[in-house]
């Protein structure tokens, strides 16, 4: 699979990941040579086979719904770019 | 006092011939002195590792002292410390001071080892060089124009160069076992599960695991020891008792059954690093080993399989990274889709770009049955080939890489080069196996690595069979000069 110009613009924004207009190229090249790397798989038929969900085919573990941690939101705010009155601000969304 | 082993030091501490103070003190005059040239480290906590070292021997001086009390450590950069910058190498954690202590950090602070620093690491653990760092390469202790090896690249060289005797590593694709190889170190992955990855920033949940870079499989076990072990705090960790690792290290290995891939001796295999490991296989036979020749026919197709698998799950695991509630957020975003992607843009380096961007791709609609299910289910191909091999072997061995420390710079603008340097490893992460890089050997001065693979939760016979080698050999005590 070789990626174009645009296929990077749209996972980019998928991923939304700022990427520079002139790192473009680079990205498409190398996203492209990994894509090329992946697709030897292609070598081996996996019909039959059934997808691995855990090395050890070990189930999810369930508790009991009970609350186990304290709130600590001062101390997690702490580190947070922008907080006012425990809540974290972002840009305006709703107008 | 930094050429003992940690299990001399242990002994040392009891013996009263030093304090924990005495220890951490030198350990911390030899990262001053040479910790900048190599660049391992992103932080230094002096202050807190002597009073650490402080509590350790008044700890001792209580009868309270356990095998590691007042041992020194790094830990990567990777692992939560509460109140201690946590980058992971990473502009966008530049900032973070983590607010809680990873399971593996509490464990082994609860232990009395007195924490030195942090140690570089590739960007986000994704890098088989150390180059991706946001803070700058890591130089080889063996010769510094050549890479440590990665992601724990920064644990490689603190362990090789002797600041410090034990380093934490984390290890998704080969990220102990590899750096441990070019470093000329002992390195161990568990069994995935085994140690709680809580607190560990995660990259690939699935394949994720932490374990001990040190000098010898002995310490190795020491450290193991707290390491290991159930955690609720981390769901996927397994309820199984923990072994005393340090009990079966001296069993003879009379009739232990090698088994040899015939793909990890194929093309693309270093001539001189097939010599030395072939060496090491005749130092097992001498020892009483069986070598059986196994098949690993998907093996080849672990890097193809792991490039899907790991950057589908990173391109999820990332995604906490908005700018919002922790690390970097750019400045004066015009609006909330700004803010999420010049943060992520600004704070996140090419190469975890690349995988976010490979990871989104192969999960975005209409290319997941091609990619990750197929991935998934190759996985399971993998995973098979290793289960039929452990029905006639006990171990399987192999290189742990290619080749012999490379060139800084020699592979940072080919990424597909450098992913093929995790050929060896990458399948046991696959399969959740548990795999290790003793020292057997230099290539042009430069250490090889040979790895043992063994079966789910057999890392007591790993560290058996690698401490029965190191007692045979000398690979392990050889200093880089200069250190």
């Amino acid at each position: 699979m070789s990626l174009q110009k645009e296929d990077v613009e749209k996972i980019a924004h998928l991923a939304r990941l700022a990427v520079d207009e002139a790192d473009i190229p680079e990205y498409a090249r190398n996203l492209s040579d990994i894509l090329e790397l992946v697709e030897r798989m292609d070598a081996i038929d996996t019909g039959a086979v059934t997808p691995m969900a855990h090395p050890l085919d070990m189930p999810q573990r369930l508790r009991e719904d009970v609350v186990s941690e304290e709130n600590q939101r001062e101390r997690f705010q702490k580190i947070a770019p922008q907080v006012e009155n425990g809540l974290y601000l972002v840009p305006q969304v709703i107008e | 006092m930094h050429t003992k082993t940690l299990a001399e030091l242990s002994r040392g501490l009891a013996a009263g011939e030093y304090t924990s103070v005495d220890l951490t003190r030198h350990f911390l005059q030899r990262i001053e002195a040479l910790g900048g040239e190599l660049n391992c480290l992103i932080t230094v906590t002096a202050d807190q590792a002597l009073a650490q070292a402080r509590e350790a021997d008044e700890r001792r001086a209580r009868g309270e002292a356990g095998p590691l009390t007042g041992i020194p450590l790094v830990h990567k950069d990777i692992f939560c410390t509460d109140g201690v910058k946590t980058s992971c190498g990473s502009k966008m954690l530049d900032n973070f001071i983590a607010p809680y202590d990873a399971t593996v950090v509490r464990k082994l602070k609860e232990a009395g080892m007195p924490m030195l620093g942090k140690a570089n690491m590739d960007e986000f653990a994704m890098g088989s060089s150390n180059e991706t760092s946001f803070y700058g390469a890591v130089k080889n202790p063996w010769n510094t124009d050549t890479v440590p090896g990665g992601s724990s690249g920064g644990s490689a060289a603190v362990v090789a160069a002797h600041l410090a005797p034990f380093a934490t590593g984390t290890d998704t694709g080969g990220s102990i076992r590899q750096p441990a190889a070019l470093c000329g170190i002992t390195g161990l992955k568990p069994t995935y599960g085994r140690v709680s990855r809580y607190g560990m920033i995660a990259f690939a949940s699935s394949l994720d695991q932490g374990g001990p870079m040190t000098r010898t499989a002995e310490d190795a076990a020491m450290v193991l020891n707290v390491m290991a072990g159930f955690d609720e705090r981390d769901s996927t960790s397994v309820e199984r008792e923990v072994p005393d690792y340090t009990d079966g290290l001296d069993k003879p290995l009379r009739g232990l059954r090698i088994g040899l891939p015939r793909e990890y001796f194929g093309e693309g295999l270093n001539a001189g690093v097939a010599k030395v490991i072939e060496a090491a296989i005749d130092q097992y036979k001498q020892l009483g080993a069986e070598v059986i020749e196994v098949g690993l026919p998907n093996a080849e197709l672990s890097v193809p399989t792991y490039y899907v698998v790991a950057p589908a799950e990173c391109s999820s695991n990332l995604s906490r990274f908005d700018g919002v509630r922790f690390g970097y957020r750019c400045e004066e975003p015009k609006d909330l889709e700004d803010l999420y992607k010049r943060s992520r843009g600004e704070g996140f380096g090419p190469e975890v770009k690349r995988r976010i961007m490979i990871g989104t791709y192969a999960l975005s609609a209409g290319y997941y049955d091609a990619y990750y299910l197929k991935a998934q289910k190759m996985r399971h191909l993998i995973s098979d080939d290793f289960r039929q091999a452990f029905e006639q072997v006990d171990v399987i061995m192999g290189p742990t890489a290619p080749d012999v420390a490379f060139k800084l710079g020699e592979k940072s603008d080919d990424p597909v080069s450098m992913y093929l340097s995790d050929i060896y490893t990458i399948a046991a992460n696959l399969a959740g196996l548990p795999g290790m890089s003793i020292p057997a050997g230099f290539v042009d001065g430069l250490p090889v690595g040979l790895q043992i693979i063994g079966n789910y939760f057999d890392e007591a016979r790993l560290l058996n069979v690698a401490h029965k080698y190191q007692q045979s050999t000398n690979w392990h005590e050889q200093i880089p000069k200069g250190f």
